[in-house]
């Protein structure tokens, strides 16, 4: 299910963020791991040129006033100790070459160490150059010392500092990007809470939203419960005026039903006779619209403010039945009451469960034919269920379960007084309980049954 | 049935004008090959009659190439590839330091490959320089002349007895002169290197008269004639060869340590032929799992897993260090003070 009014996540968004500062202190931190680690290859490079320079250095002596030098075996092989470079070398008297590689760049300025990355015989090479004062007997010369070797192991150890910064780098990403997506959830977990309170409620519960909520979602749900009550009020009132409305129709009704028995008593010609009672008949149906109108009201509010009692639904059943056994005698309709237990204790509204019952009798007396039985069976295993069965024309065509709706009627109802709205009011008391209703016709003969069934204990 | 027909010709000087040859050729060798596709150029130290066997199994398994071999000294060798860039694919010598110096200066390709990478690490440098031989320098010594003198196995004993018998060995001492051979200028500034004995057996050696020669196979021979009682720094692999057909010559490695010279091989930067050279380069590189060639040349392959170390073997380092003894101020200092110790009485 897609909502159109979605424009993007909260949590998408919030790990996106998340996720790319994440991204950038990693390459940060790849960057520094980098940086230093190739500093510190570099300084180690630095350091043995420098040794090898000054070894070179140390070797030099002199002999019958020239500078000479007796290359130590470990100036050169010390550089091939840690990598396979290639190594130049020059040692030269006041410019001139003694030994070594003559196209060897000598330095420009006059510093005493100096270090230096040129190209050299095709390669990069790094250099240091070594400037020396040598007294040779009466004067003195200045010898430089230059040591060079190419960059191979140093690009072989940045290569590999490379990728362990660079998985580093990733591990510290894939980490944090975890962390923030768990971080994400869990910020808006109240949030999903209470979407998840909210959406679980029945359709008419319109209780204000209690419950812990984190300071940010406090205004939201303040705002959510002062709408709840506007809506509720706004209910209230549309069911106040149908109910006045209701009211206020039904009196009159009675008045002019009264006037029109006196006149139709008093006529003689049968056929203003027949358009009398079809008048009668007709304002019988809008009283009787208007009292179920009423009466569906009432449940409304009722459920609303639901108050329970303890009762026992066998007691309630009866009681019921008494008080419609005046209007089922009328088509010499007998009601058999039976139950499996002595008792059957239930907490709930009294008034509501009585109307309920009321409109299931009701029904079964309005479409029975006279002279039959109505039972009323009442079992408590595992439910509580109250059948209610009778011997007439039964539920025909279409769903029986749409029978439920408001201002539905069947196709069997003949000239039988109704609005449509009995079953509805059974059906709102039952979910009011916790219950439901099941309507079906009879599995053995004809006739309906309609069970009001309510959960035990 | 030999699938490989072969034809060789021995080529004599005259070819060699192809070659701008400024420097000095010793022998060559045209290996002509039936379906012959391209000439591999190789300048070596190793004379053909020895290496000769392993061309032509080369030759067996590469069919298609044509091989020039060129026999050069190292010296000429370096002169041809360094200073006149001779247009050789490969060069073999048993110059390790002119060989390091070639691949130091940029004259060396690199190449790496199944073959070369099984290569010790010893044996290799810079994936350029790759070694494919293994010879001890040895004592090689008469066993006519040690009737009565216990055979020296240290280089302490060796002094012990030089100085103990001078009228014994008096003019019967052989060793490299190392300023006429450059394979005994190195053995020599490794055993300097390696032992503070050296300089006080020079200069036993100088008070005996030793006789200073420019190749090993001479040295043996005097052995062998009983000109000499012993000959010291001998290449072994040469010695051996020579001993299959001579009696009363012994060779001696010595016990405190025995140098190992490794017979390098090199691609050059200039190689016309240079895929041809890298098939020669592994070749060469497996030569372990090919007894037979060893044994035909007289050139010990590499051995893989022999511990060195234990066995008192030394194999040179390859490596930078090779270029310090190359060193024009080094080379006179160390051969002035190889000169006054062994020339002392050798006017
Ligand atoms: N016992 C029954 N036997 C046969 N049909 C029934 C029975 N009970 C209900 N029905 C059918 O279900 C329809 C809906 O019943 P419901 O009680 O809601 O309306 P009503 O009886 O027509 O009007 P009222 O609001 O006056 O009760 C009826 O019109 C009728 O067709
Ligand atoms: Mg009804």
């Amino acid at each position: 299910m897609t909502l159109r009014f979605v424009s993007g996540s909260m949590r998408g968004r919030l790990v996106i963020q998340l996720a790319l500062i994440a991204a950038l202190l990693s390459l940060v931190l790849f960057l520094v791991v980098r940086t230093v680690a190739e500093r510190a290859a570099a300084d180690t490079q630095d350091n043995i040129l420098l040794a090898s320079a000054t070894s070179i250095s140390d070797a030099l002596y002199t002999e019958r006033g020239a500078v000479r030098l007796e290359l130590p075996y470990s100036a050169l092989s010390m550089l091939g100790s840690i990598s396979e470079d290639r190594v130049f070398y020059r040692v030269a008297v006041g410019g001139e070459t003694l030994t070594g590689y003559d196209d060897l760049p000598l330095p420009v300025s006059n510093d005493a160490n100096q270090f230096d990355t040129y190209r050299y015989k095709g390669e990069t090479v790094r250099a240091v150059a070594l400037k020396r004062n040598f007294s040779t007997g009466n004067h003195s010369r200045d010898v430089t010392i230059v040591v060079a070797q190419t960059r191979l192991g140093l690009a072989a150890i940045s290569s590999r500092i490379t990728n362990t910064a660079m998985a580093i780098g990733v591990i510290f990403f894939l980490l944090a990007t975890g962390l923030s997506l768990w971080a994400a959830q869990s910020a808006l977990a109240p949030l999903t809470r209470m979407a998840g309170a909210v959406t679980r409620r029945g359709p008419s519960d319109l209780r204000p939203v209690v419950g812990k909520t984190p300071a940010e979602l406090a205004p939201l749900v303040e705002a959510l419960n002062s709408f709840i009550l506007r809506l509720k009020a706004s209910l209230n009132r549309s069911e106040d005026f149908i109910a006045e409305a209701a009211h206020r129709v039904r009196t009159p009704l009675a008045t002019v039903r009264t006037q029109a028995e006196v006149v139709h008593r008093s006529l003689n010609q049968s056929q203003n006779k027949t358009a009398l009672r079809e008048m009668i008949r007709a304002i019988d149906e809008s009283s009787r619209s208007a009292g179920q109108l009423l009466d569906h009201a009432m449940v409304n509010f009722r459920t609303d403010q639901f108050e329970t009692a303890q009762l026992d639904l066998v007691e309630l059943v009866k009681e019921t039945t008494d008080r419609l056994s005046p209007t089922a005698g009328l088509k010499d309709i007998g009601i058999n009451v039976a139950h499996d237990i002595p008792e059957f204790p239930f907490s709930g509204d009294a008034i509501l469960l009585q109307n309920a019952l009321r409109n299931i009798l009701d029904n079964a007396i309005k479409y029975s034919p006279a002279d039959s039985i109505i039972t009323v069976n009442m079992t408590s295993d595992p439910e509580y269920q109250i059948a209610v069965i009778d011997q007439g024309r039964g539920f025909q065509g279409g769903d029986a379960q749409s029978y439920l709706n408001r201002f539905s009627r069947g196709e069997n109802v003949d000239d039988v007084v109704g609005s449509g709205l009995g079953l509805t009011i059974v059906q709102e008391v039952a979910v009011a309980h916790f219950g439901r209703v099941e309507i079906q016709n009879n599995q053995t003969g004809s006739g309906a049954c309609v069970s009001f069934i309510l959960p035990r204990g | 049935m030999r699938i490989i027909y072969l034809t060789a010709w021995l080529i004599a000087q005259m070819i060699c004008a192809t070659l701008a040859n400024a420097f000095e050729i010793e022998e060559q060798k045209l290996y002509k090959s039936p379906t012959g596709t391209g000439n591999l150029h190789i300048i070596s130290t190793a004379d053909i009659s020895s290496f000769e066997p392993i061309l032509l199994a080369f030759q067996e398994e590469n069919p298609n190439i044509d091989i020039d071999y060129v026999v050069a000294s190292s010296a000429q060798t370096m002169a041809a590839i360094h200073d006149e860039r001779a247009p050789f694919d490969l060069v073999i010598s048993s110059a390790m330091d002119l060989q390091t110096k070639l691949a130091n200066d940029g004259f060396a390709q690199t190449y790496v490959s199944s073959a070369t990478d099984s290569l010790p690490s010893w044996a290799k440098w810079r994936n350029q320089v790759f070694a494919f031989t293994q010879e001890p320098a040895v004592l090689v010594v008469s066993e006519h002349a040690f009737r009565d003198l216990s055979i020296p196995n240290t280089r302490e004993e060796l002094i012990e007895l030089l100085r103990d018998n001078p009228q014994e060995f008096w003019g019967r001492v052989g060793t490299y002169d190392v300023r006429t051979s450059g394979f005994g200028y190195m053995l020599a500034t490794q055993n300097s290197r390696n032992t503070d004995s050296f300089w006080r057996l020079t200069e036993v050696m100088g008070r005996l008269k030793t006789r200073l020669y420019c190749c090993s196979g001479e040295m043996i021979d005097d052995v062998a004639s009983g000109r000499l009682a012993m000959a010291y720094n001998v290449l072994g692999s040469y010695a051996e060869k020579r001993l299959q057909t001579m009696d009363g010559v012994k060779i001696v490695p010595m016990q405190d340590f025995v140098s190992l010279m490794l017979r390098t091989s090199i691609i050059t930067t200039n190689a016309k032929n240079a895929s041809a050279a890298k098939r020669m380069v592994d070749f060469l590189s497996m030569m372990e799992t090919r007894p037979e060639l060893s044994a035909a040349s007289g050139l010990p392959a590499v051995q893989r897993l022999e511990t060195t170390a234990a066995k008192g073997l030394r194999p040179i380092r390859l490596g930078p260090g090779l270029l310090v003894f190359l060193d024009r101020l080094k080379r006179e200092t160390f051969i002035r003070n190889w000169q006054n110790s062994i020339v002392q009485n050798n006017p």
